[in-house]
Order: structure tokens, then sequence, then C-alpha cells
């Protein structure tokens, strides 16, 4: 079965990043390449709305499947090339094709090394592409590092502060995790009985995937050391306390648009992978299963929660700060996640469908924070918040959306955040009440930064030593029509999926309900 | 020589044939363009032979045995004559300029020349089936190679011709003992038939091999290939040579010298000492091998501040991994049925491995050749003064660093996948550390190209022919790390010849 529509999604950008890279030619050639790779995501982002659309939710299961079964034609090596989206994972390609669009559109003042630049970015919505429709581990892993290169090199080139520290920063963590999650997948591979490397069931094609098979199994490694190995490497990427200091070095020094790409998809490659990997492969295997730990999870996200929300309100930098309430915000995917219970009696789908849900809205809603501080950033060349001050009168379409994503983020009823957050909350309270009171602390820190970050840039009085002269303060000008094109590409959600949830939970209910089968 | 033999032999024949229209060529044009152009196009016929066998496009498909069943024409030397094939060609190309500088022009000609005599070798080399014949093909193999390296006369390398002579000699020698000594023992040089006896003639119990004669004969044949192989502990000429011969014969050694050994042994092994009890003896001692080989091999490379000698100490890691997939041996096998996959790991290894190390050498040799530097901060900030060279070279790094999505990273999960299904999981663990030593000297060169600021600012770009040969093994290095299927299939079909499997 060969659909062919996954596998030209995924490509289309690193093929035409490669060919515009290569054949870009003459001294009109930057401005040829921004138009190119920017046409390149907004085709890529019609084709995720048409796998979004087109998956049928009453077929539900997995579906536009390809599969090339002899991609390695070796029995051992029981890989294949196995593409495919369910409803987990068709909104999270859906994210990637919307942020891929916005980065690309975001990254149109770029200057330095443009054919480069956009070489890296179009590679990485590939790799990002790729994680989420794999459902070969190999594959999937494959793609997971692969990510890591376009990172580094678009970090450390095009990146300020500290470019090359935070990048290395981010490559070494990533890559002690992939290292963990190399070692986990080889122990489900030397498991006798486990004869597949696919991570779901697929019965039209005679697939039994690693959830059934393993369960069956008799692990030679204890399912406990593999359920940490693929644990600690979505932990890092997540990420979570005490593994989470490269996310605000990386946020800080990257470029606006790879700061959207990295809060915005990258970290959902983790929350993605702790639904599929960690809840779908250890619910009934021998000797240990996931309700096992449910309980410590919900602490571990509770500590993740709050410790990032206080942390985040010390933060002076916009960037940083936003970047640390990523910390406490994706804390929420784990609490979600622990609704799972200590029995599978016990579980609450409410729970886990916010986790899900959670992933694609601060997908959107950080990812519109980060462009929005980009957009202040690139006229003040200031992010130190006590420098800043009064700015709404100069640019006030800025600071409406800054304020929208201020809002989405503290949970404000009809915008997205809201939505998950209940959810998780409803979820989670009835297994783990203790640690649901004690993360719900966090909104409030929330709602604390957020204010009053949004406050004193915006709409208090100009500070009494200001860090922009009063030339350039009058000079500022606000944002202009190609800046608001992602604006509104990522605004949008947040408002359509506040009002109207059941568009994208209805899908991750049939997804979360086939990884609980 | 009957028909049949003319069909059998006729990419070598081809092949020697072009040597000489080369050297010819040269005698009557001083435009070192014109020899190379000549040597590049007329590789179309030995190409056109070699297909024609595979497919039998003229007739009968004439594999089979020739000259009284020394020489074999099965897909398994086949598949190797490709690879040896296009290697020659991509060094072709990237010597053009080489051959066309004012030190070189007056022995370009016999520079090409020799490169195709030394490969006609290779070619014979991987479809002998015949100890002698064996033995003659890797002469004619080596002793071109000598000249190559001391082409230029001067003391760096003429030393590193001596060098590889000298070594090359012994080896040679201690190769012939071992002959000898299977010979002696079995009565006979043909490789089936030195399996048919061995499985006839008594044992020792607890003697490895069953015998004290196969025994040393086994570690001979391995220590005189083990030069060619470039493992450890006979790797000692590799940095020399690779450091004073001239790049584009380097980058012909690390790749096409390698995989006809590989080659080699590989038949070898399988036929002659083909018998499981056997071949779980020979499987210990190349896992051995292996795992010194590789850790001695990143290790030294670890502190190299020359560029050509941290790559001649990369291939020589290489080596390592390609042996663990020689050690992954059918005997091993977990279960009833034998899933591993060492030795279709070796030939894919080898491929993948051949068209990353070109497109490292080629970009290397494009650069040097310009800068006149050897130095790893030679190759400061490259990626701002030449940046497809560098991308290229950057590319090729990671591949041998084995990252994904590139063929070295496919190729490691596949030998290292092979050695776990073959009992060897230490030795997999052991790779896997090694991958991690590695990963610190490649990303020091990467680092340096990527980030730090160059020393002039001069930009500039490759030549076309050089450009375009390293282009297209990044290519392939990059298309078989995402299609491991297409070399996989064809060493399946090439490996069912092989009369051990």
């Amino acid at each position: 079965m060969f659909d062919g529509l996954l596998t030209i999604t995924v490509f289309l950008p690193a093929a035409v990043a490669i060919l515009v890279a290569l054949f870009a030619r003459g001294t009109n050639s930057d401005q040829q390449i921004r138009w190119i790779s920017i046409g390149a995501t907004v085709v890529t982002f019609v084709l995720t709305v048409v796998i979004f659309v087109g998956y049928d939710q009453d077929v539900g299961g997995i579906q536009m499947i390809d599969y090339f079964e002899r991609w390695i034609p070796i029995d051992a090596l029981r890989s294949s090339y196995l593409l495919g989206v369910d409803g987990l994972s068709a909104p999270l390609v859906l994210l990637t094709g919307i942020l891929g669009m916005a980065a690309a559109f975001a990254s149109w003042r770029i200057k330095k090394r443009v054919r480069e630049y956009f070489l890296w970015l179009l590679l990485l919505q590939t790799a990002v592409l790729g994680v989420f429709v794999s459902l070969d581990l190999l594959l999937f892993f494959v793609f997971f590092e692969f990510e890591l290169i376009p990172m580094f090199m678009l970090i450390a080139i095009w990146g300020s502060g500290r470019p090359r520290y935070s990048a290395m920063k981010f490559v070494l963590f990533t890559l002690a995790g992939g290292a963990f999650m190399l070692v986990g997948i080889l122990a489900i591979y030397v498991t006798p009985g486990v004869n597949t490397l696919a991570m779901v069931s697929i019965p039209e094609l005679g697939i039994t995937g690693i959830p059934e098979l393993i369960a069956a199994a008799d692990l030679v490694v204890p399912a406990a050391l593999i359920f940490g190995f693929f644990f600690i490497a979505f932990a890092v990427k997540l990420p979570l306390f005490p593994v989470h200091s490269w996310l605000p070095d990386a946020h800080t020094d990257a470029p606006t648009a790879v700061s959207v790409m990295l809060a915005g998809v990258l970290l959902k490659m983790a929350g993605y992978g702790l639904l599929r990997i960690n809840l779908g492969f250890f619910q009934e295997t021998k000797g240990f299963t996931i309700h096992d730990v449910a309980g410590y999870l919900a602490i571990l996200a509770a500590v993740s929660v709050v410790y990032g929300g206080i942390i985040t309100i010390r933060q002076t930098d916009m960037k940083r700060l936003i970047a640390y309430s990523s910390v406490s915000h994706m804390g929420f995917v784990l609490l979600g996640l622990a609704a799972v219970g200590s029995s599978a009696a016990e579980t609450s789908t409410a729970g886990l469908n916010g986790a899900a849900l959670q992933m694609f809205t601060h997908g959107t809603i950080t990812g519109l924070a980060f462009l929005m501080v980009g957009l202040s950033y690139d006229r003040t060349h200031t992010r130190h918040i006590p420098h800043l001050g009064g700015l709404w009168k100069k640019m006030p379409l800025i600071a409406i959306f800054f304020l929208i994503a201020g809002f989405g983020s503290l949970g404000l009823p009809a915008l997205s955040g809201f939505v998950a957050e209940i959810m998780i909350f409803l979820g989670t309270f009835s297994v783990w009440p203790w640690a649901t009171s004690v993360a719900a602390f966090g909104v409030v820190l929330a709602a604390g930064y957020t204010l009053w970050m949004v406050q004193r840039v915006f709409f208090g009085e100009r500070p009494a030593t200001p860090g922009i002269s009063d030339e350039v303060y009058d000079n500022l000008t606000d944002a202009n029509w190609v800046d608001m094109i992602p604006v509104i590409a990522l605004a949008a959600p947040i408002f359509i999926v506040g009002i109207w949830p059941s568009v994208v939970t209805d899908m991750f209910d049939i997804g979360i309900q086939a990884v609980l089968k | 020589m009957t028909v049949q033999d003319f069909w059998v032999l006729s990419p070598e024949i081809a092949m020697a044939l072009l040597a000489l229209v080369v050297i010819s060529v040269d005698l009557v044009t001083r435009s070192m363009a014109k020899v190379a152009s000549v040597a590049f196009v007329g590789l179309a016929v030995p190409v056109i032979l070699t297909l024609n066998l595979w497919f039998g496009w003229f007739g009968d498909p004439a594999v089979g045995q020739a000259l009284f069943g020394t020489i074999e024409a099965d897909r398994f030397s086949l598949f190797f004559k490709f690879l040896l094939l296009t290697v020659t060609a991509g060094t072709i190309l990237a010597s053009a300029k080489y051959i066309a500088s004012d030190k070189m022009k007056d022995y370009g000609g016999e520079f090409v020349s020799l490169v195709l005599l030394s490969v006609t070798g290779m070619m014979l080399l991987v479809s002998a089936t015949e100890l002698i014949t064996i033995y003659v093909a890797l002469e004619l193999t080596a002793l071109p190679v000598v000249a190559l390296a001391a082409i230029h006369r001067t003391k760096q390398g003429v030393e590193a011709g001596t060098k590889f002579f000298v070594l090359s000699a012994i080896s040679s020698a201690i190769l012939l003992y071992g002959f000898a000594y299977i010979y002696g023992y079995t009565g006979s040089t043909n490789l089936e038939v030195i399996m048919e006896r061995l499985a006839v003639l008594p044992t020792d119990a607890g003697v490895p091999f069953g015998s004290y004669a196969v025994l040393l004969s086994v570690i001979m044949i391995v220590a005189g290939f083990g030069f060619k192989m470039a493992v450890v502990p006979w790797q000692m000429w590799v940095p020399d040579v690779y450091e004073g011969a001239p790049t584009p014969v380097a980058a012909f050694l690390s790749v096409a010298s390698k995989a006809a050994a590989f080659a080699v042994v590989m038949r070898i092994m399988y036929t002659a000492f083909g018998h499981d009890a056997l071949m779980q003896d020979w499987s210990g001692l190349f896992a051995i091998l292996a795992a010194v080989t590789m850790t001695v091999g990143n290790t030294l490379a670890l502190s190299q501040s020359n560029i050509k000698r941290l790559l001649g100490y990369s291939t020589i890691a290489q080596a390592g991994y390609i042996l663990v997939g020689l050690a992954s041996v059918p005997a091993n096998q977990v279960g009833a049925v034998f899933e591993g996959a060492g030795p279709q790991g070796v030939m894919y290894y080898l491929a993948g491995y051949a068209f990353t190390n070109l497109a490292v050498f080629f970009t290397v040799i494009a650069i040097t050749s310009r800068t006149n530097d050897d130095s790893i901060e030679g190759l400061n900030g490259m990626l701002k003064r030449s940046p497809l060279l560098a991308g290229i070279l950057v590319f090729g790094l990671l591949s041998l660093l084995g990252m994904p999505p590139t063929v070295g990273f496919m190729a490691k999960v596949v030998v290292f996948g092979s050695a776990i299904n073959a009992n060897l999981t230490w030795l997999a663990v052991i790779g896997v550390v090694n991958t991690v030593i590695a990963a610190y000297y490649y990303l020091r060169v990467i680092r340096a190209i990527v980030f730090e600021d160059p020393a002039d600012d001069s930009t500039f770009s490759a030549d076309k022919p050089i450009l375009a040969a390293a282009g297209v093994a990044a290519i392939g290095a990059g298309v078989f790390g995402l299609a491991p299927f297409l070399l996989l299939e064809l060493a399946e079909q090439a490996l069912s010849i092989i009369p051990g499997l």
C-alpha cells in the first residue's frame, strides 16, 4: 500500500530547499530563494490541511499509509518504511504545516546567508513532519535525530547573544537523550517475540505492532528500564525539570522563526513520543506498566509546572520569559499523561485528550508569542523588559496580538489554552487530586508573569531611564502586511480551537482511544 | 583461451587495454584534459561489459568460470567490479586538475594508466577463486600503487612509496606462507576443493580450526590481507602514505584497495573455510580484530592536526566497523533460521563508505589544492569561502560519523544489528561506544569549517569535474541512506552465489 501523499508532504520542503540552494543564480537570487522557499511551505501547509481534512473520522485507525516493507531488505532488521496518520498525529501534522509556513514568512527579513538559511529551515520542517508520520521505530529515530543538524546550524549561525554555546548545549542535551532512545530501541529489538519495529498494529496490512507484541513477550531488558530510556529522551526534549536548562538558552539566542519552530513543533515531538511510545507500549507489559509510575509522573509534572512558573516570574528578558513559560506549560502535557491513573479502570481519557490538545494549543500560542517578541525586537532592538514601556501607542497591532498570545497562555476562556488546561485539570483531578491542585497554581503564576510583562512593555508609561532613545521611540513603526501573515496564521487557530474545540479534540480522541486499546 | 574465457574476462581485458590506450594518447598529445577525458569515456567499455555479464544482454548471460576454474564472474564479483569502476571514474574526474598541474603534467598519462592497471588487478582479485590467481592479482594491484605513491619524487613521496612497497612485500610474503600451509594440508589451491577436503580431513578436538596447520594458515592469510584492509595491527603505513602520497591516490587507496581486499577475504573465508565449526572460529578472530581496530583507529585520530592523517586514521576505524559485519557470521545465529546480515552488511557498508569517503577526500583535494594547507586550521571558515565544497565535506563527515539520515548511520545499524543477531552483542556495544568517540574528532573538523573565522576572506569554487565527482558521491551517500534497499537487494543477489550461504 503506497498512498504517496505523506511521502510527498514530508519530503517536499527538503527537495525544494536543496534544488533552490543549488540552482538559484544571479544578483537577485536571494529574493528568488525567499519566494520559492515560502511558496514551498505554503504548498506544504495546503498538503497538511488536505491530510487533516482527508482523515476519515468515521473509519478511524491508521490512514494514508505509505508502506514499503523491503526498505531494509534484511529479515533480521525488522524495519520498514511505514508512514501513516491517525487521530493523534494528524492535528500535529497540521500544526507543523501552519508553523512551518509562519516561520518561513517570519524569516523574510533575514539578510545573512539566505541560501543556507532557508535550506536548513526547510530541512527542519521535513524532519519534524517525518517524526509525526513515521510509524516505524527506526524511521522515527532517524527523523528525530535528523532535526538536530538544521537546528544546530540555525541557532549557531543566525543566532544572537552566545549562539554557539547555546547551539552546542542544545545538541549535547538532545544527543544524550537520543542515545537513551537508541538503547531503548535496541532493547526492544533484542526481545524475542517482538518481531517488528512497527509502532502500531495495522490489521489490513497484517502488521502486528509493538504495543500488542510487547505485552505478550518475556522481556530481556526489564520493561521499567525500557520505559525509562524512552522517558529520558522525551523528558529532555519536552523539556521537564531538571533537564530543561538547554531550552532558555536555545530560545533566547535563536532567531525568531527558529524559536517559533522550536517552541511550536519541536517540543511537541517529545509529547507525541510520550503518548505514542511511553503510553502506547507500556500498558500491559509484564512486570511493569505505565500505571505503576503514573503517580510519580503527576508529581514530576506538578514540580515542572510550578518550578517553571516561579522561574518565569523572575525573568527580565522577554524571550527568556516565554521560554521558561514553555517549561511550565509543557509540564501540563505530562500532567495530562498522568491521567492514565494507577490502573486501566482509573484512566481518564479527558486528561489524555487534554495533553494532546495542550500540545496543539501551546504550539500556536507560544509560536505567536515568540513571533510578537521578534517583531517588537526588530524595531526596538532590546528585549529587556525594564527598558521598554508604552509601546502600544507606537505599534498597536503588535500590542494587540501580543495580548492575545498572553491571554491564550494564561488560559482565558474562548481561547484555545483554556480548553486544553480545563480538560487536563478535570481529567487528572479525578485521578491525582493533590498533584493537580498544586499544578493548578501554575495558571495563577501564568496570569502573573504574562500580564505583568504585557503591562510593562506595552501599556505602562515609558520608564524613567528608557533603554531606547527618544529618537528611536518616535520612529517606531507598526507591523506591516508581510509581518501580519504569519501572525494571522497563528492567531486564527487560537480562536477557532477556543470557540470550536471539537474540530481537533474529536480527532485527538480517536487517536487516544486507539493508543489506549 | 576459449570464447567463454574471453567473455568472463572481458571487463578486465577492456580495462588493461584502456590503460595502454591512455598511455599511447599521452604520447601524441600534451593536453592532460584530453588524457583524462579518454580515460573517463573509455571506462564506459568495461562498465558495459560488466553490465552485460550481470544481465546477459548479448545473448547468453556469460556468468561462469574461466581459465580452468580460477576466475569466476559471479554476481559477487560483479557487484564489486561495479563499485571499483565507479570509484575509478570518480578518481579520474578528481585528478583531472591535478595531472594538469605543472609538477605533474609530464607524468599525467602514466598516473592515469597506473590507476587503471591497479584497478585491473583489483577486478581480477575480486573474481579469483584460486589461491595463486589471488596472489598474482594482488601483486598487480599493489605495484602500480607503489609507483603512484612516489610519483612526485619528493622526499615525502618517496618515503611513502618505499614504505608501501616494503610493507606490501612483507605482507605478500606472509600471505604466500599462509597459502602454502593450506595447500600442503589439503593438496589444492582451489577454494571450493579446499572446503571439500577440510570437511573430510580429521580434526583435533580443542584446537581452533581443527588443526594447527589450518590455524596458522588462517592467521597468516588474515595478516596478509589485514595490511590491505588497513586493520590494526597492520595499519602503520596508512597515515604516512596518505600524508605523503598525492591526495587522489590516497582517496583511491582508501576506498578501492579496501573494498577489493574485503571482497577477497569474504570469498576465501566463506568458501574455503565456510563450514560452521570453522566459521565460528574465524568469526571470533575477526571480532577481536574489529574491536581493536575500531578502538585504536578512533583513539589515534583524536589528536591529529593534519586533515589527511586524520582521514587516514578515520579509514582505519571504518575498517573496524566493516569487520564487525565480517565477524557476524551465520554459524553464530541466535535462532534456528539465520536472520543476521553480516555479509550483506559488509557489502552495504563498503559501498556506502566508498561514496562517503570519496565525497570527503575529493572536497579535501579541491580545498587543499587551493589553500596549500593540510592542517585542520586550514579549513577554518571554509563554509564562508566555498559554501558548496564545504557543505559536501560536512555532509560526508556527518556520514562517516554515522548521523541519521546518511548512509553511514544506516550501514552502522545494519552491521551492529547483525552483530546482535550473531550473538556478538558485546561487539555491537563496543561499536556504539566507538561511534561516540569518533564524534569528537569529526565534529572538531566540522566546527572549524562552519564556525571559525577564515584566515583570508577570498572565496573560491572548485573545477567542474571534481565538483561533479564529489557531488555525485555525496548524493549517493544521501540516497543510499534513505533507500538502503537499492544496495541491499543487489548485495543479497550477489551473496546467493557464495556456497557458504
